[in-house]
């Protein structure tokens, strides 16, 4: 059954639901606390289980929502709606600042930072005066649409759940498009997104203000839904118990938040409500059922519970895509001219003492195929590193067609048109193969977050794919264009690299051990592939340790050895030169 | 400020970061060794504390059968894990560990708070009771998913510290409780009245930390520790069982967690919650340290005790706000020097 299809009955068994006659009230106000935490879930789904930044902090952004239009309607008596964009607005604001922070943190110490100031903001709800402390606000007015107040839990049910079908839209909108690639890309590494182009620190912001944005709201709807807000459902605990929910349904799993949310309130009430009826008791049993639940599922389900429902549906098949809408070249700031197209002059590397590259020059003309070949350790993927910026230079200077790139970064790189691959491959494992090609394309493209949510960047999408069929296509990967990445053998893989490189459209190609992993036929399928692309006045500067693939393929040969260039020169002349029949069989002096 | 304030409020931070700095170290060694983020460090601490307090008055804490309890899950669970491959040699073993242990413990408990309170006798009831939870903790909650990323056990952490807390709720119920001094005496320095409780802070501070270093140094099971903590996988190949390494680190540190909340329930009432707010205090100790570095902690913490006994005279209220938020630009320092190992390029 096609998704859509699904999620309108969805959308239709929510509408239809209040009007089962006989439906106890508080099964709405269930439903109502299932669609305010959904919105906070579908915002982690995107943060944590899209872009890999872990948050404990979520409740708080419920807090500014919750506590900015609290104020403005009882105290300054505001319309309820109009504090809507002024509530977004105080919770991307805090967002903003908290996040340029946040996404600064490495590993494991972005939640860590997310702890500390999802605790700090719960101390501070507590303690200003305008939010009244502990006792927090009460007498906060309802929603009303046409002048009919939504006091009744079945009459506000429908502004929360349109919030939540709009904000699962919106965010399924936001994945599938030019931006959902970069941030997918996130996972894998700065290095794999900065190599196309892409902001790994505006990117994370942006996701970041996304999910708190998702949260202000929710705060919003809660202030009018339960018309009182103190500090403790802003605190860090339901700050996990989001993270619970996201991480329940399934992270990166959009529709799973519903899954989550609904599953995680749901056993709260019960535990709430149901188990001290039946055990007499008080105590309150959710906190550690949640904390055992939590340790239960990341050791027996960590993918979370919607990839298991879903797989009990058929997939839709995917669109095919048409190749024939034709994708603008890259547009680029200067740089032509003539003369070699990249010149390394002296670039030196140093890891403390130890000098990986050893004031190392040589050039790479234009529409030619040279090879860096060397010994393991003699400092080829670290001249690949620091061409591309990845590494800063210890000495030294590069220049790429007449402009230095020294103190370039990596964004800027890509842009004048250096293209390259991964000799640890980095592909988004759980995407398909069209898309992690797609994402070469990065540069190429313009379409913003915002036209990515409101669907106006189609035609570009369309010119984007087309292009990344296009190069699946010509390097024989056509067939596989839908499957996951993760899926293809490893030679593979590494085409799809090169693929998704040509998607940058390129002046220089560095690949880095393209052949590794490849059937005999597949490498002369690659080497005639190289050979066109320097027909089509590309040029290629590849790693390489296959000796047959590189003396066939390449004009030039340089060789590496302990970080010093022992040889440069034409294949015929390296293959009998004693300086490299020493350094590769070990010497007779 | 006059002096004597001055006087007063460092040595309070001081008190309160020699505890800091257990908690650090405590958290220190368990990443080094598991990777383990150990939010729940500081439920040992309230534990701790909460179990010595009820032994004083002669009841039975609920951390005793908690503990038996644990022992039992931490059973089933190695018994299933290893199945048929159970030797009965080994069977015997972990029934000894995870059944025998817990229930003499428990008679013993028991027993002895039938009898008048010897406060040193309950130290050391209270120290074997919560130390026990921690290898159980980490045999149910951890060491099946020991090789998961850092993130994944943080959010398991995170989730272990939830369950702890319910639990303790239910244990020690919502009231505060607090105990007498180990050592009620005191005497006048200078200006500065010296509690002979926070000697004994001192003294059990400096104590740990050097028997701490000695394990580490000459002890056979201190030093595959380190290595275990520096290499994994070579630790492995030279035949240390990393389960028994993170088992000892857990040990160590619900250790450490007890004792810490041995040496603070003199001086604060604890609550079953208390713990969680503490143990983050060492937490931002430890992060100074870079979850690396021992002596760096230690010298945090106390930096972290004092910062929090000024913010508290001048700004009572925003106590907590300063000390996390401090955390803040520690982390930011941190993720600058911090060499990404995600990346391997």
């Amino acid at each position: 059954m096609n998704p859509r299809v699904l999620l309108g009955l969805f959308i239709a068994a929510i509408a239809v639901l209040p009007q089962i006659p006989g439906l106890p009230p508080f099964w709405l106000t269930l439903m109502d606390n299932i669609g305010l935490a959904s919105l906070v879930a579908m915002g982690l789904v995107l943060l944590t289980g899209v872009g890999g930044l872990t948050s404990f902090g979520q409740a708080a952004f419920v807090g500014f929502g919750a506590y900015t239009t609290a104020v403005l309607t009882t105290t300054y008596g505001l319309n309820p709606w109009l504090t809507l964009p002024i509530s977004l607005l105080t919770t991307g604001l805090a967002a903003l600042v908290l996040g340029a922070l946040t996404v600064r943190l490495s590993g494991h110490f972005l939640p860590l930072g997310t702890i500390a100031w999802g605790i700090s903001l719960y101390y501070l709800f507590g303690k200003v005066e305008i939010l009244g402390r502990h006792d927090g606000i009460s007498g906060i007015p309802p929603l009303s649409i046409f002048g009919k107040s939504l006091i009744d839990p079945g009459a506000v049910y429908y502004v929360i759940w349109a919030f939540v079908f709009l904000a699962g839209i919106a965010s399924v909108n936001l994945l599938d498009s030019r931006t959902g690639r970069a941030l997918k890309a996130l996972r894998s590494g700065k290095i794999l997104a900065s190599a196309f182009g892409i902001q790994p620190a505006g990117m994370k912001l942006m996701v970041f203000v996304y999910a708190a944005l998702l949260a202000g709201l929710s705060g919003w709807l809660y202030a009018h839904t339960q018309r009182a807000v103190n500090p403790t459902p802003f605190g860090i605990t339901p700050g996990i118990e989001y993270l619970f929910m996201a991480v329940l349904g399934g992270a990166g799993q959009v529709w799973g938040a519903i899954l989550g949310a609904g599953l995680v309130t749901i056993l709260k009430d019960v535990l709430q409500r149901v188990v001290p009826l039946v055990t007499g008791g008080s105590a309150q049993f959710e906190t550690i059922v949640f904390g055992l639940l939590l340790v239960g599922l990341l050791q027996v389900a960590r993918e979370g519970l919607w990839p298991h429902l879903a797989s009990l549906f058929p997939a839709r098949q995917p669109d095919d895509v048409d190749q024939s809408v034709s994708l603008e070249p890259l547009v680029r700031d200067g740089g032509s001219g003539t003369g070699p197209l990249l010149q390394v002059a002296a670039a030196r590397k140093q890891f403390g003492g130890l000098v990986a590259v050893n004031d190392v020059s040589f050039d790479v003309g234009r529409a030619e195929i040279m090879a860096l070949i060397g010994p393991n350790g003699a400092g080829k993927s670290t001249t690949f590193n620091l061409i591309t910026s990845v590494l800063d230079l210890t000495g030294g200077a590069i220049r790429f067609a007449g402009q230095p790139i020294t103190d370039a970064d990596q964004q800027t790189i890509a842009r004048l048109g250096i293209a390259r691959t991964f000799q640890h491959v980095k592909l988004v494992q759980d995407v398909s193969v069209l898309e992690n090609v797609a994402l070469g394309a990065h540069l190429r493209g313009s379409a913003g977050p915002v036209a990515s949510i409101l669907r106006t960047d189609r035609a570009e999408e369309a010119r984007l794919l087309a292009e990344a069929a296009r190069q699946i296509t010509r390097v024989g990967l056509a067939e596989h264009m839908h499957k996951p990445a993760g899926s293809l053998a490893l030679g593979q893989q590494r085409i799809v690299e090169i693929a998704r490189a040509l998607c940058l459209a390129p002046r220089l190609l560095l690949l880095d051990e393209p052949a590794a992993g490849l059937r005999h036929f597949e490498k002369e399928a690659l080497a005639a592939l190289l050979t066109q692309l320097r027909a089509e006045g590309m040029s290629v500067l590849l790693v390489e340790h296959d000796m047959g693939f590189v003396m066939s393929l390449t004009d030039r040969i340089v060789v590496l050895d302990f970080g010093t260039k022992i040889a440069e020169g034409p294949p015929a002349e390296i293959k009998t030169n004693p300086a490299v029949l020493a350094a590769y069989l070990g010497g007779t002096e | 400020m006059d002096l004597t304030i001055l006087l007063f409020l460092l040595q309070d931070g001081l008190t309160n970061g020699a505890v800091y700095a257990l908690l650090g170290l405590a958290l220190v060694l368990v990443f080094a060794v598991t990777r383990v983020i150990f939010i729940p460090q500081g439920e040992f601490v309230a534990y701790g504390g909460l179990t010595y307090a009820l032994l004083s008055t002669g009841k039975v804490p609920g951390t005793a059968w908690m503990m038996l309890c644990f022992g039992l899950a931490a059973f089933l669970f190695e018994v299933a894990a290893r199945g048929r491959t159970l030797t009965p040699r080994d069977l015997a073993r972990e029934v000894a560990m995870k059944i025998v242990w817990p229930l003499a413990i428990l008679a013993i408990t028991r027993l002895i708070v039938s009898y008048p309170p010897s406060a040193l006798v309950n130290v050391v009831l209270s120290v074997a009771i919560v130390g026990s939870l921690g290898p159980y903790l980490y045999r149910i909650a951890y060491q099946p998913i020991e090789d998961a990323s850092v993130l994944v056990l943080l959010i398991a952490s995170v989730g272990v510290h939830l369950a702890m807390l319910g639990l303790g709720l239910v244990f020690f119920g919502p009231e505060g409780l607090r105990a007498e001094a180990l050592i009620s005496s005191s005497f006048n320095l200078g200006p500065l009245l010296i509690t002979g409780q926070s000697i004994a802070v001192y003294v059990a501070t400096i104590a740990l930390i050097v028997a701490l270093a000695l394990f580490f140094e000459t002890s056979i099971h201190g030093k595959a520790l380190r290595a275990t903590a520096i290499n994994r996988v070579g630790a492995r190949l030279v035949g240390i069982r990393t389960v028994m390494a993170g088992r000892i680190a857990f040990a160590l540190a619900a250790a450490i967690g007890a004792i810490s909340g041995l040496l603070i329930v003199p001086a604060t009432t604890l609550y079953y919650d208390t713990g969680f707010l503490i143990g983050l205090k060492g937490f931002v100790a430890a992060i100074i340290g870079g979850l690396v570095s021992y002596p760096l902690t230690a010298i945090a913490a106390l930096g972290v005790g004092i910062v929090e006994a000024f913010a508290s005279f001048y700004a009572s209220n925003y106590k907590e706000i300063i000390v996390f938020t401090l955390l803040l630009p520690i982390l930011t320092w941190r993720s600058l020097t911090h060499t990404d190992h995600d990346e391997e390029e």
